[in-house]
Formats: C-alpha cells, sequence, structure tokens
C-alpha cells in the first residue's frame, strides 16, 4: 500500500515561500508526474514527501499515517537521485544490499534478494564492479536496484533521467514504465520534461512557482488545460497564441492553438503569412510562419509540406480545437 | 592544443627544478653530514667535504640524554593528540559540512582566527592553568593542549574535504534507512578517507616538530624530541655534530613516515583543487 496524501503543505526558505500550500492525493499504484519549469518547486515538494526536507507548515500522510515528523529512514519509501548517489566505495552488490543491511536482513536474504533485483534490472554480471566501471544506464540501473529491494510503500524519483544521453532516455523510460506495470507500487516522478510527463504519468501535476497550475491525465492536460501556463508548458512544439483581434472575434481575451490544429494552404485561409524555417522533421515538417502583426507561428504538417521559405502561406485554425483564455489566462 | 617545449627550454627548468630541491634539501643533508663529523671537523672552515665518518655523537647523545625515552613522548603527544582531535572535529566538520546554519561561516573564521595570534601571547595564562592543575610536564597535559591547538586546522581540513562528498550520497544513505552514526560509518568515512588519512598525517607532523609549547610546558619527565634537539643547542659551547646528530634522531621517523605516505599526502593536500 502507498497512499500519499498532502495537506496544505508549505515550505519556506527564510523569507521566500517556495512552496505556499499544497494539497494532493496520490493514490496506491498511481504513476504520478510532477513538471513544472526549473525552480517552480518540484524537486523541493518530492524532498518534502521524502522526509529530507522539514514541511514549514502543513501535513504529510503516507497510507493514512501521519509521517509529517518522520526521518526519511521510517518513511518506508525509496529514492532515485539524478545524479544516482551510489556509493562509490561499495560494490554493485554492496550498493543494492544497502538498504537491506541497514534494515538488519541477515546475509543470506540480502545476497538472495540483490539477486532478484540484478536479475530484474540485467545487472547480474556487474555485481562485483564498482560503480566508476559502469555506464550511465547501468548505474541508473543499480539506483533502481536499490530501491526496489526493500519493497517500499513508494518510488521517489528525482529527474532521474537528466544525465543520460536522449536513446538512452527512451530506453529507461520504458524501462521504468514496465517496472510500474510490474510492481503496481506507487510511484512520484519529477522532471522538467514535458514528454516524459505525457508518456509515462496515470496522472500529471503541473508545477508553476510551488503552485499547483493542475492536476490530470496526460490527455486531460492535453486536451483541456485549465490556463495559458498549462496550455503552453504540456504539448511540444508548444501551443501557438494569439491576442487582438483573433482572440477578440472569439470572445477571447486570447486563444491558443496548438501547431498540429493548423491548416495550412498556399491559396486561401484566415491568417497570410511568410514561411520561414521549415524544419523536416521525415514524418513531419514544423513551419515557423510569420503572420504579419502577430508575431512567429509554428505549425505542424505530416509528411512534407512542400513550402520552402518566403514562400506565402494562409493559415486557418481546427475551429473545434482552439483554446479560449481570459485576460487573467484561465480557460473558458 | 598543448603548448609546445623545445628541448631547450625544458632542460633549463629541469636544471632550474633540481636547483630549488637541492636548496631546500641542502641543510637537511648538511645536518646529516655534520653528524657523523668529530666536533673539531664539524667547525672546520672551509667545510670539510671528505673526513673521518664517525658515529660517536649518536653513542654520546643517547647516553647523555635517553633518545627513546623523548621518542616515546613525541609518539604519545603527536599521535594522542591528532586522534583526539579527530574524534571531535568529525563530528563537527560533519555538522558544517552538511548540516550548515547561517553562522557556519563565522564559526570556521572565528576558529580559525584563533591561529593568527601569537602563541606567546597566552603563555602566561596557559602556563598559570597547568602549574594549578598539575599539568606541567605531564604528556596528558601536552596532549590535550596539542589537541586543542591543532582542532582548528584538523576541523577546517576536514570540512574541505567532507564539502567534496556530494549531499545526495549522503540523502541516498539516509533514505536507505541509514541511521547518522551508520551513515558516517558506512558511507562518509570510507568517502573521506583518502581526506582523513591527510589530515591526520599532517597534523601528526605538526604535532611532532612543535616546540613552542612543549618547550615551555616541560622538562625532564614529558618532553619530546623538539626539546631534546634544544638542550643541545647551548651558547657556552659548540656542539654542532652532537646537535646534528641530536636534530637527524628527531627528523628521521617523521622523515620515513612522510616518505612512505607522500603519495597519499599530496593526494590529499590537493584534493578538490583538480576535481
Amino acid at each position: 500500500m502507498g497512499s500519499i496524501t498532502l495537506e496544505g503543505v508549505r515550505k519556506t526558505f527564510g523569507e521566500v515561500a517556495v512552496i505556499p500550500g499544497i494539497d494532493l492525493d496520490i493514490a496506491d499504484g498511481e504513476f504520478v508526474v510532477f513538471v513544472g519549469p526549473s525552480g517552480c518547486g518540484k524537486s523541493t515538494l518530492l524532498r518534502l514527501i521524502a522526509g529530507l526536507e522539514d514541511v514549514t507548515s502543513g501535513h504529510i500522510r503516507i497510507d493514512g499515517a501521519e509521517a509529517t515528523a518522520l526521518p526519511p529512514a521510517k518513511r518506508g519509501l525509496a529514492m532515485v537521485f539524478q545524479s544516482y548517489a551510489l556509493y562509490p566505495h561499495m560494490t554493485v552488490r554492496g550498493n543494492i544490499g544497502f538498504p537491506l543491511k541497514m534494515a538488519g536482513e541477515n546475509r543470506e536474504t540480502i545476497e538472495r534478494k540483490v539477486r532478484q533485483a540484478a536479475d530484474v534490472l540485467n545487472l547480474t554480471p556487474y555485481l562485483d564492479r564498482k560503480p566508476r566501471m559502469l555506464s550511465g544506464g547501468q548505474r541508473q540501473r543499480v539506483a533502481i536496484g536499490r530501491a526496489i529491494v526493500r519493497a517500499p510503500k513508494a518510488f521517489l524519483f528525482d529527474e532521474p533521467l537528466s544525465n543520460l544521453d536522449a536513446a538512452l532516455r527512451v530506453n529507461m523510460r520504458l524501462e521504468i514504465t514496465e517496472l510500474h506495470q510490474t510492481l503496481q507500487t506507487t510511484m512520484i516522478y519529477v522532471t522538467h520534461d514535458q514528454v516524459e510527463a505525457m508518456t509515462m504519468a496515470d496522472k500529471i501535476v503541473v508545477l508553476n512557482a510551488g503552485r499547483i497550475e493542475q492536476v490530470g491525465s496526460p490527455l486531460d492536460l492535453y486536451r483541456a488545460p485549465a490556463n495559458r501556463f498549462v496550455a503552453g508548458f504540456i504539448g511540444s512544439p508548444r501551443m501557438n497564441f494569439f491576442e487582438g483581434e483573433a482572440a477578440v472575434k472569439r470572445g477571447a481575451a486570447a486563444i491558443g492553438v496548438r501547431p498540429e490544429h493548423i491548416n495550412v494552404s498556399r491559396d486561401a485561409g484566415e491568417w497570410p503569412g511568410t514561411v520561414g524555417v521549415a524544419e523536416h522533421l521525415g514524418s513531419d515538417t514544423f513551419l515557423h510562419v510569420a503572420l504579419e502583426g502577430v508575431g512567429q507561428v509554428t505549425v505542424r504538417v505530416e509528411g512534407e509540406a512542400g513550402l520552402r521559405h518566403g514562400d506565402v502561406a494562409y493559415l486557418t485554425p481546427d475551429p473545434l480545437r482552439v483554446h479560449r483564455f481570459d485576460a487573467a489566462g484561465k480557460a473558458l | 592544443m598543448a603548448r609546445a617545449i623545445s628541448p631547450r627550454r625544458q632542460l633549463v627548468f629541469t636544471v632550474i627544478g633540481w636547483l630549488a630541491g637541492f636548496l631546500v634539501f641542502f641543510p637537511i643533508l648538511w645536518t646529516f653530514l655534520t653528524s657523523f663529523k668529530s666536533e673539531g671537523d664539524a667547525i672546520a672552515s672551509p667545510p670539510l667535504l671528505f673526513f673521518h665518518w664517525t658515529l660517536e655523537n649518536y653513542i654520546e647523545v643517547q647516553a647523555r640524554s635517553d633518545y627513546f625515552r623523548h621518542f616515546g613522548n613525541s609518539v604519545v603527544i603527536a599521535f594522542g593528540s591528532t586522534l583526539l582531535g579527530l574524534l571531535i572535529a568529525i563530528p563537527a566538520a560533519w555538522a558544517m559540512a552538511f548540516a550548515p546554519t547561517p553562522r557556519t561561516k563565522d564559526v570556521l573564521m572565528w576558529m580559525l582566527s584563533t591561529k593568527m595570534m601569537p602563541p606567546v601571547g597566552v603563555l602566561v595564562p596557559i602556563y598559570l592553568v597547568f602549574r594549578d592543575w598539575g599539568l606541567l610536564d605531564t604528556r596528558l597535559g601536552l596532549t590535550g593542549l596539542m589537541t586543542l591547538v591543532d582542532l582548528p586546522l584538523i576541523v577546517w581540513m576536514l570540512y574541505t574535504y567532507f564539502k567534496e562528498i556530494p549531499d545526495d550520497i549522503l540523502e541516498a544513505a539516509r533514505m536507505d534507512g541509514a541511521p547518522l552514526a551508520k551513515e558516517i560509518l558506512h558511507v562518509l568515512a570510507p568517502m573521506a578517507l583518502p581526506g582523513i588519512a591527510s589530515t591526520l598525517l599532517l597534523n601528526v607532523i605538526l604535532a611532532w616538530n612543535e616546540a613552542f609549547w612543549t618547550l615551555n610546558l616541560s622538562a625532564a619527565n614529558a618532553s619530546p624530541l623538539t626539546a631534546f634537539i634544544a638542550s643541545y643547542s647551548s651558547p657556552e659551547g659548540l656542539f654542532w655534530a652532537k646537535l646534528s646528530a641530536a636534530s637527524t634522531l628527531a627528523i628521521a621517523p617523521i622523515l620515513v613516515l612522510g616518505w612512505f605516505s607522500q603519495k597519499r599526502l599530496v593526494r590529499g593536500l590537493t584534493f578538490g583543487a583538480v576535481k
């Protein structure tokens, strides 16, 4: 079991309120991703849950039991750090077995559980190596192994993939998701990468300046962002925003249209513009079109666009996919 | 691209390097050579390069003032004060490195500032304290005092080494269920071992060579090797050869220790500078 409840959790460093007050429910077995720009307080929030930082006020409950004042070791949570944080003087076996040793398990149990974890993570051939002799991906697996051996109530991941190269990141992303399917244990995953958030999460918590902007499933956030911040943060490439005439016509202070929801034509359309850079990805083309009086707009076209730098293009938004926002940025 | 260095340049620098090294080493070599001369040869001018080698100085020095007793005192004071210092400094440095408060830097500066005052400034009060507490000329008194004298440096060195250890790793240990004592024992200490070792070595050397307090606060019973050398530096007579023999005997142990640990010592002293 591993449900986690935050009630009015507040954290200040001196005068600065990093987290002014957060309420959140995380159900047992859920994969929750905290996402937001750097400095939004997502890592601090994770560290509060872990017990590595003390809350200034508010309550943290784990499985319904008050955990606010418990030291990290007593919370029954395991954490995977961005830097892996492996013990450099211990072998892989020593690293994975360390939590069990601290829990006072006997030698045979430790060996058996370490072997099991190493098996799951394909680390068996490396058990006697020191962390410095491993690649980045292997190190991250050791860190995950160290987290899974003692069957925690929940896993906390603090940007675990940001030190890996792009290809490896995609692999590890799949492995972690797979691990969640197998273990069915609560996972809280912090990232600034909205692609990781979209692909891995059951539930995304979008944070900005220490506040929760929106909580929902990936598709909820994509289809119905609660405000301009979430609309701009979720989705890649970023949503285009229009103010002025185009927005007023639709009864809003601003409207947003995702690059994939704009139709491009050479002959006719709502907004005439000039094609700037065209990025060809093969499967898609991203056109950066300069609209007079509006600025740069990104458009996603399937396959080859056939438009070049300097060509005139007419853009028309898909009327069903236009997001409308009021002056304060809230969705209408 | 690395800068190209011409062979001639390299030769010049090599020669300069050797000259500088020889200049630094010369007094030690001279002392060593003099210790094997007779008193007459030792004061000969110009100095003799070829002379009759003799061990009589060593024999006389040992006969006149028991070398091994002083050696024993030096070992107790140098190692005792360093180990005691480490015992106090490891938790202190841990607290300052990993749980700093807004005043931690001030405390560190204050500790260092105590080293800026000339020791002679507090000689009288310390002497009186030693006299009243019956610590004069005792190993216990000197070991305790040396611990206090070296403590700021030990804390500073350990603090610097501990700062190099990423917080993440200690936090990982906490998440893995390690209480504080086990966190220090299983994670921090093994990782900081090179730093702890070089702190230990440097302090042993400093305490071994310390002369001011040991000369002023010890007489017959607790006097270490520094007092042993000093007893041969007398204004009334010329005992250069015996003084040299005493000096050679006094620095030999620490030289041997330094020789065998130089790799570790250099690594420890430059730890962090290159990382």
